[in-house]
Order: C-alpha cells, then structure tokens, then sequence
C-alpha cells in the first residue's frame, strides 16, 4: 500500500463539437485562435451572453464582437457525479463585463470549487469542432 | 378579461401505469383522455377544444384529434413551456372558453420515458437547434446538474441545508404509502435523504423525483356545462403564467423562479392570498424545486423556504401546508418527465373531497397547483392556478 495520498483527480470532462451557425461564427474563428469574444451593444452599452446579432436589453441591430480577458467570479456549479467519464463541473460564471456565462469548469477537483472563487477562461478542444471556452481557477 | 369563476375543472384522470411496455404513447394519451371523459360524465363528441403540448406524438394536436376521432373541436392550443404547460393550458381553457371560442376542453399528457430513454417530449424545436444549443448544451447540462446550480446558490444566499430540503422528500414519502400507485412507496426519513447517492451537488438521489411511464387528462367546461353533469364542480378562480430566463445573462437568478409573477397574478385574479390555501400542489422535479416556488409563492418569506418546509410542515395532518398528498413527482409518478397534470387531479381530487382518506385535507375548498417547466437553472416556464370548490 501506498504511503501517499492519492490527490484528488483534475476534472475534466470530453465536450462534443459546437452547433456553429452564421451569427454565431465569428466566435468561433476567434476561439480557433485561443481569443474570447463577448458581444456589446453600440447603442444602449450593454455586454450580453451568449452572442446574438440583436441586442436582448434593446433590441438593436448594431452589436459588435469585443474580446474579453475571460475573467471572473463563479456565480453558482454543482458537480455531476452520474457521468461515465468521471465527475464534472457545470456552473455559471460573472465575467467582470457583467454577463454570466454557463460553462464547465476544469483542471480542479471535484471539492476545489466554491462560489465567488475568481476563475479565468481557457479553450479545450471539441471532437471534430471548433474549441470551447471553459473556466478554471485563476 | 377575468376568467374568475368561467370555467370549471369537471373531469380529470391519472394513468395507473407507471411502467407502460406494451402501450403506444397516442394509445396512452387516449386512454387518459377517455378516463377524464368518463369521470367527468361527457364523451369526445362533447370535446370541442382540445389543448397539448410537446409530448404528444407526430403533429401534436393534430395527430392526436385524429387519431382520436375529436370530430367536433373548433379550438386547439399546443402551447409548450415543459411540464408547466398543462397548468398553462387550464388558464388559456379558461380563458378559451370565457371567450365563447370553446365549452368543453381536453388536455393531456401521456409518455412512456421508461420505454425510450431521454424520451420526454421537448417540443417546440421545429427541427432548428435552439439559438443557445452552441454556447450552453456542449457542456452536459440536464435537469439534475441545472437543479443543482439551483440548490447550491440557495444555500450560498440563504444557509439551507440538504436536511431542510429532505424534509420535502420525507412529506412526499408519507403521503405516497396511502397511494396503491405510487411508483415509491416506502416512507423515509431525513437521514435516509441527506445519505442516499450524491447526483449532482447538493442533490441526493432522493431529491430527485421519479421518472415514469403513464398520463392524465383535464376536462374544462364552461359553466353551462359543469351545471349539467352530475360532479363535484372545481372552478377556476384565476391563472398566471411568466417565462423566466437568464435574460442576456445580466439578470441571471437562480435563488427565484417565474413562481414571482406566475403567482401574484392568479391569485390577484382570484382574490385570494396564500395564506387561504387549504392544500399546495407543487411540482416537484426535485426538492429543492418545491423549497424555491413555496417562497416564490409567497407561502415564507424569501430565504426562509428551509425553515417552513421542516419537520413536516408539508404533511397532511400534521403541518400548515399540505402538499402533494399522492405522493408526488417526487414518489407517485412523473410521466414523460413532465409533472405539471399531475398536480392539477391531485388538487381537483382534494377539492372533491376524493383524496385517500388518509391524506385527504378536511373541508377543502381552496387549493393552488403550480409549476415550473424547462430548466430552473437556464430557461423556464411558469404557471399558476387557482381553484376552489363550489357548494
């Protein structure tokens, strides 16, 4: 028997390609680049999340794509433990623009979250598909 | 327009089956509507409204007034918010037939989750992805992990704990041992709830609700008709319904449900308060679930859902509020995945006065069913009704 204790496992989980359509695929080339977009409104100032061509606060047309560090708070998670993969983590996250994004968060344990920990954005990739934004502890 | 007192819940109906492997889910969804039928003392040549939402099979409504020879509908209504949808479709019956569009209306439900795995009708897709599908269902989301968000952000804001929330399990159990179809009837304790299998954090296995096969159906007449049939008369005493979402992820707030708007505007409509509740349906797709909307509803302050729902306030003749006396999604039956009929017949039962004996709520006259559809933790839909018994 080993002295040692076991660390508990990183979590991570495998993630099916992204439906990637026209509005949303200039998200999507940027992530192939490792860059996070988050779209604001001209007009009325506001961040949102997901990305949509028109403003859900104003309704307006004119959003424009604007990178985002992919930073912030965790909002709220639980833990999955019914997977066949192993446990993983889906919650939101408060990016420090305002919107709250849900996401899977990676490389911790499956006790190592709790709410309001700051956490950062980093992209893993998909089978056959685009890479995804997921969060991990800043 | 009110619909206060312009229609009436005359027949209702649940599916004793909660394993259904030699069924049809149309044939299921016929069944239900003829026990309805039968109850209420009317045939499907009365039916001439006919409302259902997305667990009915092929082109919904459609399909199913035709393959139930409805000859005679003039209104059909297919609106689809998840397992609130059939507590929306009593409102918009109502108000269908205040409007002189309908007098008497069929709702059901019917599916058989237990035959096809991930079967619980979604509907409302119309083949297209969902506009959210590339940002949020890459990421495992389902009912227990969404629910879980849920639960968590609860008890980070308002310190509830797993065994308050255990407290709504052990209420359900107690009622469902009185309940010959109950698919769990075994009554269990807070210990056994707050120790059983962690799902997904903070819910145990006993906080989740059941998955089952079967169904149920509503007749809503008007009152010309309810006058003419030899039932106990439910009226409809007022409804509400509210979408609620993450709203471009500025207003995200897990902690409260649509129950915020559902449930004022019935029972503003109604003229009533909560505190003029004999008995609570509530659906209960989990326990934290029932904690969130009996706050929503304005049955406790906000936050204080854990202290109202212990030791055994939920139980019928022991606590204030009497909820889910058959048992429940969270031990009776959950068909299709989808709760929202099951706890209309509960609430029209109680008012009868035909609840078991054992759980049956004395002089009934007031009750509320309520519940959410979609997911709690992403998207969802709300609704509320009011009904009350008429000497």
């Amino acid at each position: 028997m080993s002295e040692t204790q076991e660390k508990p496992a990183l979590m991570t989980r495998p993630i099916p390609a992204p439906v990637v359509n026209v509005e949303s695929q200039p998200f999507w080339d940027a992530a192939r680049e490792g860059r996070f977009l988050i779209k604001r409104c001209v007009p009325c100032g506001k961040a949102h999340w997901y990305p949509r061509a028109i403003c859900p606060f104003c309704m307006s047309g004119e959003t424009v794509w604007e990178e985002s560090p992919g930073e912030g708070v965790i909002y709220s998670y639980s833990v999955m433990h019914r997977s066949p993969t192993g446990p993983y983590a889906i919650g939101y996250v408060t990016l420090d623009e305002g919107p709250a994004v849900l996401t899977n968060f990676v490389g911790v344990a499956p006790d190592g979250l709790t709410i309001g920990q700051r956490v950062n954005v980093r992209f893993q990739d998909t089978e056959g598909g685009p890479p995804v934004p997921v969060f991990a502890p800043a | 327009m009110s619909i206060k007192g312009k229609a009436y819940i005359m027949g209702a109906y649940e599916h004793p089956l909660r394993d259904a492997p030699d069924k049809s889910t149309p044939q299921l969804h016929a069944e239900c509507a003829r026990g309805a039928l039968e109850d209420a003392g009317l045939t499907k040549d009365d039916v001439d409204g006919f409302f259902c939402a997305g667990d009915a099979p092929g082109f919904g409504a459609l399909s199913m007034i035709d393959y139930m020879g409805l000859k005679n509908v003039r209104h059909m209504d297919s609106t689809e918010t998840g397992g609130s949808s059939y507590i929306v479709h009593v409102g918009h019956a109502a108000q269908a037939i205040a409007a002189g569009k309908c007098q008497v209306a069929l709702i059901t439900l019917a599916g058989r989750p237990r035959q096809q795995k991930g079967g619980g009708g979604r509907g409302g897709g119309g083949g297209e992805p969902a506009p959210e599908a590339g940002f949020e269902n890459i990421y495992g989301g389902s009912t227990h992990n969404t629910y879980g968000m849920c639960a968590m952000r609860h008890m980070y804001e308002y310190g509830t704990t797993s065994e308050q929330l255990a407290w709504i399990k052990v209420a359900a159990s107690h009622h469902a041992q009185w309940n010959e179809h109950a698919f769990l009837k075994n009554v269990v304790t807070v210990e056994e709830v707050v120790n059983s299998r962690m799902i997904s954090d903070p819910l145990h296995l006993l906080d989740c609700c059941v998955v089952t096969d079967g169904g149920g159906a509503l007749i809503v007449t008007s009152p010309e008709v309810a006058r003419s049939l030899n039932r106990p008369k439910v009226k409809v005493m007022g409804a509400g319904e509210a979408p609620k979402g993450p709203r471009g992820g500025l207003d995200l707030d897990l902690t409260h449900s649509g129950a915020v708007w559902s449930g004022p505007r019935a029972f503003a409509e109604a003229g009533v308060t909560p505190a003029d509740m004999k008995y609570a349906s509530i659906y209960d797709s989990f326990t934290i679930t029932v904690l969130m909307q009996l706050e929503d509803l304005g049955f406790c302050e906000k936050g204080q859902g854990g202290r109202f729902v212990a030791d055994g306030n939920l139980i019928s003749g022991v606590g204030k509020l009497p909820f889910n006396t058959d048992g429940g999604g969270l031990c009776n039956n959950h068909p299709t995945n989808r709760g929202g009929i099951t706890k209309v017949i509960e609430a029209v039962r109680q008012l009868r006065g035909e609840a078991h004996p054992k759980v049956q709520v004395p002089n009934c006259d007031l009750a509320i069913a309520h519940g959410t559809g979609g997911s709690l933790g992403t998207r969802h839909g709300s609704a509320t009704v009011i009904l009350e018994r008429e000497a």
